[in-house]
């Protein structure tokens, strides 16, 4: 239909209206790029001239030297700041997708008694500002000695605490036929391995999108890492760029070197699961946080 | 027969119960560990006296008494409310301004579509610094593209009147989330619909005013919610880049919050504020809701 309503048009007035599009989108293009560009182009700027105005938009010379020092910085442990980071992610992603998709199979799938209304309190535990659980389960991580340990970034999510990835995952296993697992009477066991073997397979999509949320969140977190964790050894790459500054200055080609380097599987996780992603928006109408 | 089927029918569906009980299980048992317990603690703990190094005390009414001739209450209450008041309705727009340009019908679109959309992936701190530098008074960007207008360099963070308009600005850059559900929503609104409005005579503005926005209203609703209640949260920016600085400006009420628990250890006090920033969300909640009554529109009734 779009088709034939610009067919209708005269030849000059479509190219004139495409121009006019593309210099739109890169207007956009270029607000949305510039401070990306800017990080990269601060990070491969020789030590010194970050601080000239006007600043060079092209590094000149381009070193690379900044993202070695950033990564062998002394009393800052690049690597194991990484690695906590990714045992978080990894640890808590994993509980997060295996425990929200067995208790989305719950309420998705079977009939109990009090299923309605343990599935209104999930939704409105997602209206709960942060800030509300944070207190208690501070003091509820003392009690249990957990701080400055990583367990209270990794333990929660394997029960399923975040109510959101249960509901998009509930959402998509009702669109899956009943007729499977209604069929016989069955035992526990054999409803798991319905789980385990039937829906999980075909659940790719939205068990991918709730992946990347998951990883984004954990892999960006900063007000977690912060309050449970005290020892260098046990920082996270969020936490762990703040000490490129200090009160004497702030080495900003290294800070910036650093944030790609955090930043770089992000983008490669993003580029290569942005299917997934894009559905598993569209699935719900929205997205998370 | 029948109390036999009845019998029997009560025992399936005693099955399907524990059944289901089993599956919700881990939700179940984190629920009442991680939220509902500490919920319940925290209802006790805000009419304590709690340093954490030695056990609560009760103190009354103390702590809401404190709270009420709290200066800084009211000043991180206001900030907050004005980050929040104009940030989020400027992020809608933008989010929805950037989703119209997505929906255009253009070869290539789709690198766009991923081009906008990759701020909102990058870390948060790693955006705050970002930032940081970008409105440097002395050699940053902001102030270099000022210049080239010829208008003078601004202190943008460390200055007390721009300290928050600068943290609305960096908000703004990563509104991907609003965009991809604005975008969702246009790309649902059916073409008969615009060539409908296009046979009535309406231009593109008409068409946009009449069809596109009444359909997406639902979505405007979603975001706006959601967006108010995370705006609400702001900490990450203000506890790194300004301290809640420059005089007190950008001391937001969950960096309020936070220096009250975690560096001054005044956990009584910090569980009342906790719990006023609840109500004050939940309320606001429950009246975008009823407004929504009046200007949120609804397809199918």
């Amino acid at each position: 239909m779009g088709v034939l309503r610009s067919g209708m048009r005269p030849l000059s007035s479509l190219i004139l209206s495409n121009i006019v599009r593309y210099a739109l989108l890169i207007i956009g293009g270029v607000i949305c790029f510039v401070p990306l560009g800017w990080m990269l182009s601060t990070s491969l700027k020789m030590p010194g001239t970050e601080f000239i105005f006007p600043p060079n938009l092209i590094p000149r010379p381009v070193v690379w030297s900044n993202y070695i020092d950033a990564v062998t910085r002394p009393g800052h442990p690049f690597f194991l700041y990484t690695r906590n980071s990714v045992v978080i992610t990894f640890l808590a992603t994993l509980g997060t997708v295996l425990t929200s998709s067995f208790v989305a199979f719950g309420f998705a799938r079977i009939r109990f008694r009090g299923r309605d209304f343990w599935f209104i309190v999930l939704l409105s535990t997602l209206m709960l500002p942060d800030v509300v659980r944070l207190i208690p389960s501070f003091i509820l991580f003392k009690l249990l000695g957990w701080i400055d340990t990583l367990l209270p970034l990794i333990v929660p999510f394997w029960f399923g605490v975040n109510a959101f990835y249960v509901f998009l995952i509930r959402q998509y296993f009702r669109t899956i036929p009943l007729e499977l697992d209604e069929a016989a009477l069955m035992d526990g066991a054999a409803y798991v391995r319905i789980y385990w073997q039937v829906i999980l397979p075909i659940s790719g999509p939205v068990l991918g999108a709730v992946t990347i949320f998951s990883v984004l969140s954990h892999w960006n977190d900063f007000l977690g890492p912060l309050i449970y964790t005290n020892s260098v050894d046990l920082r996270t790459l969020a936490l762990g760029l703040r000490f490129f500054m200090s009160r004497t200055g702030t080495d900003w080609n290294q800070l910036m070197a650093a944030s790609i380097l955090m930043l770089a599987p992000i983008l490669v996780l993003f580029f290569s699961m942005q299917r997934y992603f894009i559905r598993g928006i569209h699935m719900t109408g929205f997205g998370g946080r | 027969m029948a109390i036999i089927r009845s019998m029997l029918g009560s025992r399936t569906q005693l099955r399907r119960d524990f059944l289901g009980y089993m599956f919700i299980a881990p939700w179940l048992v984190g629920f009442i560990l991680f939220t509902a317990g500490p919920m319940v603690g925290l209802v006790y703990l805000a009419f304590t006296r709690y340093p954490v190094l030695s056990p609560p005390t009760f103190n009354g009414l103390d702590n809401l008494d404190r709270m009420l001739g709290d200066r800084f209450f009211t000043i991180s209450l206001w900030n907050t409310a004005y980050f929040t008041f104009l940030g989020v309705p400027a992020q809608v727009v933008w989010a929805l301004m950037l989703a119209l340009l997505l929906n255009m019908r253009v070869h290539g679109v789709n690198v766009f579509r991923t081009l906008y959309y990759l701020p909102t992936i990058i870390p948060g701190v790693a955006s705050v610094f970002l930032w940081m530098y970008i409105f440097n008074p002395d050699y940053g960007l902001a102030n270099y593209i000022l210049s080239l207008f010829g208008v003078p360099g601004q202190a943008w963070l460390w200055d007390p009147e721009l300290s928050k308009p600068s943290l609305i600005i960096m908000e703004l850059w990563r509104v991907g989330t609003m965009m991809v559900v604005f975008l969702a929503g246009l790309q649902g609104v059916p073409q008969s619909l615009y060539d409908a409005a296009a046979i009535d005579g309406a231009g593109r503005f008409a068409q946009f005013r009449h069809v596109t926005v009444p359909l997406i209203t639902p979505l405007i609703f979603f975001n706006l919610v959601v967006g108010i209640i995370s705006s609400f949260q702001i900490f990450t920016a203000a506890y790194i880049a300004t301290q809640g600085g420059p005089v007190h400006t950008t001391l937001f009420y969950v960096l309020f919050v936070y220096r009250h628990a975690f560096e001054n250890l005044r956990m009584g006090y910090a569980s009342l504020l906790a719990w006023v920033l609840f109500f004050i969300i939940l309320v606001f909640t429950i009246v975008q809701f009823r407004m929504a009554r009046i200007w949120v529109f609804y397809e199918v009734e």
